[in-house]
C-alpha cells in the first residue's frame, strides 16, 4: 500500500543477513524467482544478501532491466551501515542481529533455520513475533510472507534496560544503592 | 603372643584410616551443605571502596553482547580487577572485551587496565566425536581449575555459554574447601524464553548460583526461584 514510487524510483534495498552463521536455505530462496518477484511487486528496487559461511552463491544483477538488483557479500566488520540504508530487513533468527535490527527500527522478518540441531532461536522470534515487532518465516514460506505483510501494523521496540539486574547484583553484594 | 599384637595394631590403624576417611567425607559433607545454605544469602553491607574482583564469561552469538549491555550498568570501580574468559575458538568476544576496556580507559583517563583477557578450552566442539570428548572435556576442565585457582574471583558473572558451567561448579568447590568464597550470578539469555539452556537449566537445578534471572516472565512461572528481571537488549 503507497510502497510503488510512480515516476522517480527511489533506491528500497532489501538487506538480508545470516551473521556468523551458515544458512544457504535462506539465501536460495531470496535469490529465488519467487521471493525476488514478490519484493519487486513490493516496490523493492534492490537486493543485498550477506551470505556468512554459505557455499551458495547467489544471482549478481544489475537490474538495469527493471528486475531487481542483486547483490551480495560474506561477511564485512560491521553492518550497520547496511541496515541503515535498508528498507527491510530479512534476517536469521540470531538474538544480535534481531536486536540490532530493531535498534534502528527497520521493519523485520526473521528466518528461522530449520536445520539447526537445537532450535532455540526460534522461541526468540516467535515471541517477538507475536509482540507484533517483526514477521516470522520459515525458507519455503517466505514469499507469502512478503506478499501479505503490513509493515505499518509493525510495533516498534523499545530498547531493553540492564539496571534492573546491575541493581540487585549490588544489593545482593551489599554495595550501596546509588 | 606377637602375632596377636601385631594383628591388633594393623586393626588399630585400618580402624584409624576408617575413621579418618569417614570424618574427612563427614567434614565435606557438613562444608556442603553450609555453602548450599549460605548460597543466595546476600553478602553484608560493604562501601564502594570494597571492590571485588570479577570474572566474565563471555561466549559466542548473542552472548557478549547481553554481557557487554550489563557491564555497561555496572560500576566499574567496585567490580575491579576484571578478568574476561572466552573459549578458544570464540575470536570476537575477547575483542569485544578489549574495546569495551579501553573505552573505559580512555574515558577515566587512567594509565593502564584493570582487566585481563583470558581463553579457555572448549570441553566439546560442535560434531564432535563423544569418545574423544571425553579426554577434551577432561583437559578442559583442567584447564579451567589452572585459570580459576589463577582468578580466584570473588564474583563471577555469566550469561549461559556451555563455558561457564565447569567455571561455576569450581567455583562452588572453591566455596567448599575454604579457597574462595564467591557470589555466581547467571542471567539466562534473551534467546530463552520458555525453556532453559542446558548450563541454566543445570546451575538452577544444583543451586550453584547465588541469583539466576531470567529476561521473559514465562520462565519465572517456570522457576520460581529466578529473579525475572525484563530484557536486557
Amino acid at each position: 500500500m503507497g510502497e510503488s514510487l510512480d515516476g522517480v524510483k527511489g533506491k528500497r534495498v532489501v538487506f538480508v543477513t545470516v551473521g556468523t552463521t551458515r544458512f544457504d536455505a535462506l539465501v536460495k530462496v531470496v535469490d529465488s524467482q519467487e521471493v525476488k518477484d514478490e519484493l519487486l511487486r513490493r516496490g523493492y528496487t534492490n537486493l543485498l544478501i550477506q551470505m556468512g559461511r554459505g557455499s551458495y552463491l547467489p544471482t549478481k544483477s544489475t537490474g538495469d532491466d527493471g528486475s531487481l538488483a542483486v547483490d551480495y557479500f560474506t561477511f564485512s566488520s560491521s553492518i550497520v551501515e547496511h541496515l541503515k540504508s535498508a528498507s527491510l530487513v530479512i534476517s536469521h533468527a540470531g538474538s544480535g542481529s534481531i536486536f540490532e535490527t530493531m535498534r534502528f527500527g527497520k521493519p523485520l522478518i526473521v528466518v528461522v533455520n530449520e536445520d539447526l540441531m537445537d532450535n532455540h532461536q526460534s522461541e526468540l522470534a516467535e515471541e517477538l513475533a507475536e509482540r507484533k515487532h517483526l514477521y516470522c518465516a520459515r525458507p519455503p514460506t517466505l514469499h507469502l510472507t512478503i506478499a501479505s505483510m503490513d509493515l505499518k501494523s509493525l510495533v516498534p521496540y523499545s530498547p531493553g534496560d540492564a539496571t534492573p539486574v546491575a541493581k540487585l547484583i549490588n544489593r545482593f553484594l551489599g554495595f550501596p544503592e546509588d | 603372643m606377637e602375632k596377636n599384637t601385631s594383628c591388633s595394631f594393623s586393626n588399630l590403624s585400618s580402624n584409624l584410616g576408617i575413621s579418618c576417611f569417614i570424618a574427612f567425607i563427614a567434614i565435606i559433607l557438613v562444608r556442603v551443605i553450609y555453602v548450599i545454605y549460605g548460597t543466595g544469602k546476600p553478602l553484608s553491607k560493604r562501601s564502594p571502596q570494597q571492590a571485588l574482583s570479577t570474572l566474565i564469561v563471555l561466549g559466542s552469538g548473542g552472548h557478549t553482547a547481553e554481557m557487554i549491555n550489563l557491564l555497561l550498568v555496572l560500576q566499574k570501580d567496585r567490580f575491579t580487577p576484571r578478568f574476561y574468559i572466552a573459549a578458544s575458538t570464540d575470536n570476537m568476544s575477547l575483542q569485544k572485551a578489549h574495546v569495551l576496556e579501553n573505552s573505559w580507559a580512555d574515558s577515566s583517563g587512567v594509565k593502564g587496565i584493570s582487566a585481563e583477557f583470558m581463553q579457555i578450552y572448549r570441553s566439546r566442539e560442535v560434531g564432535q566425536s563423544y569418545v574423544t570428548s571425553v579426554w577434551t572435556t577432561l583437559v578442559a576442565t583442567v584447564h579451567a581449575l589452572w585459570l580459576m585457582i589463577k582468578i580466584r574471583p570473588q564474583v563471577v558473572l555469566c550469561n549461559g555459554p556451555g563455558t561457564c558451567f565447569p567455571l561455576c561448579v569450581i567455583a562452588f568447590i572453591f566455596k567448599v574447601i575454604g579457597i574462595r568464597w564467591s557470589s555466581i550470578f547467571y542471567v539466562e539469555s534473551i534467546a530463552r524464553v520458555k525453556k532453559l539452556s542446558l548450563s541454566g537449566l543445570l546451575l538452577y537445578k544444583l543451586q550453584i548460583a547465588d541469583q539466576f534471572f531470567v529476561q521473559w516472565p514465562q520462565l519465572q512461572r517456570k522457576y520460581p526461584r529466578a529473579h525475572y528481571v525484563g530484557c536486557l537488549m
